[in-house]
């Protein structure tokens, strides 16, 4: 269990930049979620849930056709598969458990996609807690299916006009909400961001992700792919994918969403091209003017759409061992659809940027064996699909 | 006298009245033009004055806040604006702090802000800088004799409290409510009769602040600490173009 130091910083990012009130819960977090992952009780309880309920393991799919395409070896791994439709339930699952555990009452999340506050809304409703779900306006509209879904698990969806009414504003928006209940309420957040212990708390959640794919790669195509791909919005998908290839040979590389171009507002790729700052409680890269004032960010997909990014990726960035590289939202659609048409699989609009990385890479060096994280389902993104003539 | 020295003075002979008077005002809001005379007439009445630093992510403000913000930045207000209009203005006798959060401050350099505004300048509020990531900001404080206010919280444990107010200087700051800004005042003298008994020993003012709206809060609040902060009631009082002035002094002077 590689963790971030004392204080939350993995290299030069990381840390807790709250307001007083949000201290002593943060720190109670980290005491509990520790006692937590170290409860045999509590991991068995948690794996058998990922078993039964959420469908894990998440199988490793040949993807035939985009390997003769892009000549290359392509993998999938189908977090498309797992319950509720992405990733996020994983992290959702084990925090919501965590919250019981620790008595709580109420939950509180964010929600950029919906894939977020869906996988929460569903283990609410699967372990009796109430659940608020804060989610930005334009995202309320572009993500509608996920809002019905949310609303039929029971949950309190909350739309919110502030700021740039997306995640961004949802996070401040929830953190609000925190900072107002802070014994009662547990927050689940949903990517590898916010103040410590959060990126390193659904990093330990996600990493089921990589465990899972390094066992199967193993037992499939032998050995350890040459390069290893995922899209990177906070970064939970990748990290969760990235953690247990970290020690391996393979490449480890994110793709964000480079929108549509690389002017300040036209993209949300803040690896590619942010500076260190501090939102939402962490020191990390950030898309930001000279005043530090947060910028607001453009992608066709509303889960990468998000001026900050987990404090671990920067540090993997910082030491070579990963690289970064924004795609298009034209090369994201393209690949999306190359995907549907080829593999029969409909990919998230943010997990169809991996595939748009892969082909990159695959054009760059063929022959190169792929495992790529693909981190959600694309139903609930039938809407822009159709509003951009694609369907 | 250090910049910590002078809010520490004004606060324990208030202006007016037994309580003292700290006012907070978004820096360049309502407008960029009007805000050097609204913020010298807000210093003569108030004891000490706050300016916030507007930034677009302000987690723990009410939606008031989080208004005047959003109307500053987008009227064009930067923490260089600011440092200028400081450095214009002078040292005043009224203590000036700028309260806001951290990342314009990370951007611009502590150190550059410090020496920018020399003797104009007397203190910071950071809200989302907890002492454990302060160490920047405090080496910058310490060096130019600033007033660095840490905030309390009700939950902040009495461990915790303890040494949050053994590193605060010119005045610390009990958050009257778990919440943000704008929040309602419920029964909150325990918790300053707390806070203000940890100061005690140490000879450091104490400000009580969020939800602070009337004369009654005031008298209510004076009870346990030595002064109160306005902010978002503040903010309203300007935003319905009554004047700011008379609100303020009637929240303490005789009746
Ligand atoms: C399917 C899918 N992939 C990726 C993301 C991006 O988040 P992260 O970078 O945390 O994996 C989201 C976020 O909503 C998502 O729904």
């Amino acid at each position: 269990m590689t963790g971030p130091d004392d204080r939350g910083y993995f290299g030069a990012y990381g840390g807790r930049f709250v307001p007083e009130t949000l201290v002593g819960p943060l720190t109670r977090l980290e005491e509990a979620a520790r006692e937590a992952l170290l409860d045999e009780r509590f991991r068995h309880d948690l794996d058998h849930e990922l078993a039964t309920w959420v469908g894990r393991p998440t199988p490793l799919t040949y993807a035939g056709a985009l390997s003769a395409a892009w000549h290359a070896e392509v993998w999938l791994k189908r977090e498309d598969l797992a319950h509720t439709g992405a990733h996020k339930i994983n992290n959702a699952l084990g925090q919501v458990r965590l919250a019981q555990r620790l008595g709580k009452k109420r939950i509180v999340a964010e929600t950029g996609a919906g894939q977020h506050g869906v996988a929460t809304a569903a283990a609410c409703a699967r372990v009796g807690l109430s659940c608020t779900v804060y989610m930005g306006a334009v995202d309320v509209e572009r993500q509608a299916p996920n809002v019905l879904r949310m609303k039929l698990f029971g949950a309190n969806v909350v739309p919110v006009k502030s700021g740039d009414q997306t995640l961004r504003a949802a996070i401040d928006e929830a953190l609000r909400d925190w900072v107002s209940d802070p014994e009662g309420t547990f927050y689940v957040l949903g990517s590898a961001v916010g103040p410590h212990p959060y990126p390193w708390l659904v990093r330990e959640f996600q990493s089921v992700i990589g465990r899972e794919a390094l066992q199967q790669w193993a037992r499939g195509p032998g050995g350890v792919p040459d390069v290893v791909v995922a899209c990177v919005g906070g970064g939970s998908n990748a990290i969760g994918l990235f953690h247990a290839f970290v020690p391996t040979f393979a490449r480890l590389c994110g793709f964000e969403a480079g929108g549509r171009g690389t002017g300040l507002g036209d993209h949300a790729a803040t690896l590619a091209y942010g500076r260190p700052g501090v939102l939402h409680g962490t020191l990390s890269p950030l898309l930001q003017d000279a005043d530090g004032q947060i910028q607001e960010t453009h992608s066709v997909s509303a889960g990468l759409d998000y001026p900050g990014v987990g404090p671990e990726h920067g540090m993997l960035r910082d030491t070579g061992r990963a690289t970064y590289v924004a795609v298009s939202d034209a090369e994201a659609l393209d690949a999306l659809q190359a995907c549907c048409r080829s593999e029969g699989i409909l990919p998230a609009i943010e997990s169809a940027h991996a595939l748009a990385g892969a082909k990159r890479l695959a054009t760059e060096s063929p022959g190169q064996r792929m495992l790529i994280g693909l981190s959600g389902r694309g139903d609930k993104d039938l809407g822009i699909l159709a509003g951009l003539g694609l369907v | 006298m250090t910049g910590a020295e002078r809010i520490a003075a004004a606060l324990s002979s208030p202006k007016q009245g037994s309580t003292a008077l700290v006012a907070y005002l978004t820096a360049g809001w309502p407008t960029r033009e009007g805000f050097r005379d609204l913020l010298d007439r807000v210093a003569d009445v108030a004891d000490v004055v706050e300016i916030g630093v507007p930034f677009s992510d302000p987690m723990a403000d009410g939606v008031t806040l989080q208004r005047t913000a959003r109307e500053a930045l987008a009227g064009g207000v930067t923490l260089q604006w600011i440092a200028d209009l400081l450095v214009e203005r002078g040292p005043h006798a009224t203590p000036t702090l700028l309260m806001g959060y951290t990342n314009p401050f990370h951007q611009f350099g502590w150190r550059r802000l410090a020496s920018a505004c020399g003797a104009s300048l007397d203190g910071f509020i950071i809200p989302d800088l907890p002492p454990e990531e302060s160490g920047d900001c405090d080496r910058v404080v310490e060096a130019f004799g600033l007033g660095m206010v840490r905030l309390v919280a009700p939950n902040t444990p009495d461990d915790r409290l303890d040494r949050l107010v053994a590193a605060a200087s010119g005045f610390v700051y009990a958050v009257t409510v778990n919440g943000i800004t704008g929040s309602a005042l419920g029964d909150v003298g325990g918790n300053l009769d707390r806070v203000a008994a940890a100061a005690k020993g140490r000879g450091i003012p104490v400000c009580a602040g969020f939800g602070v709206r009337t004369r009654d809060d005031v008298a209510r609040l004076g009870k346990h600490v030595d002064g109160v902060i306005v902010g978002t009631a503040l903010a309203d009082v300007i935003a319905r173009g009554e004047d700011p002035i008379a609100y303020l002094r009637g929240l303490v002077g005789a009746s």
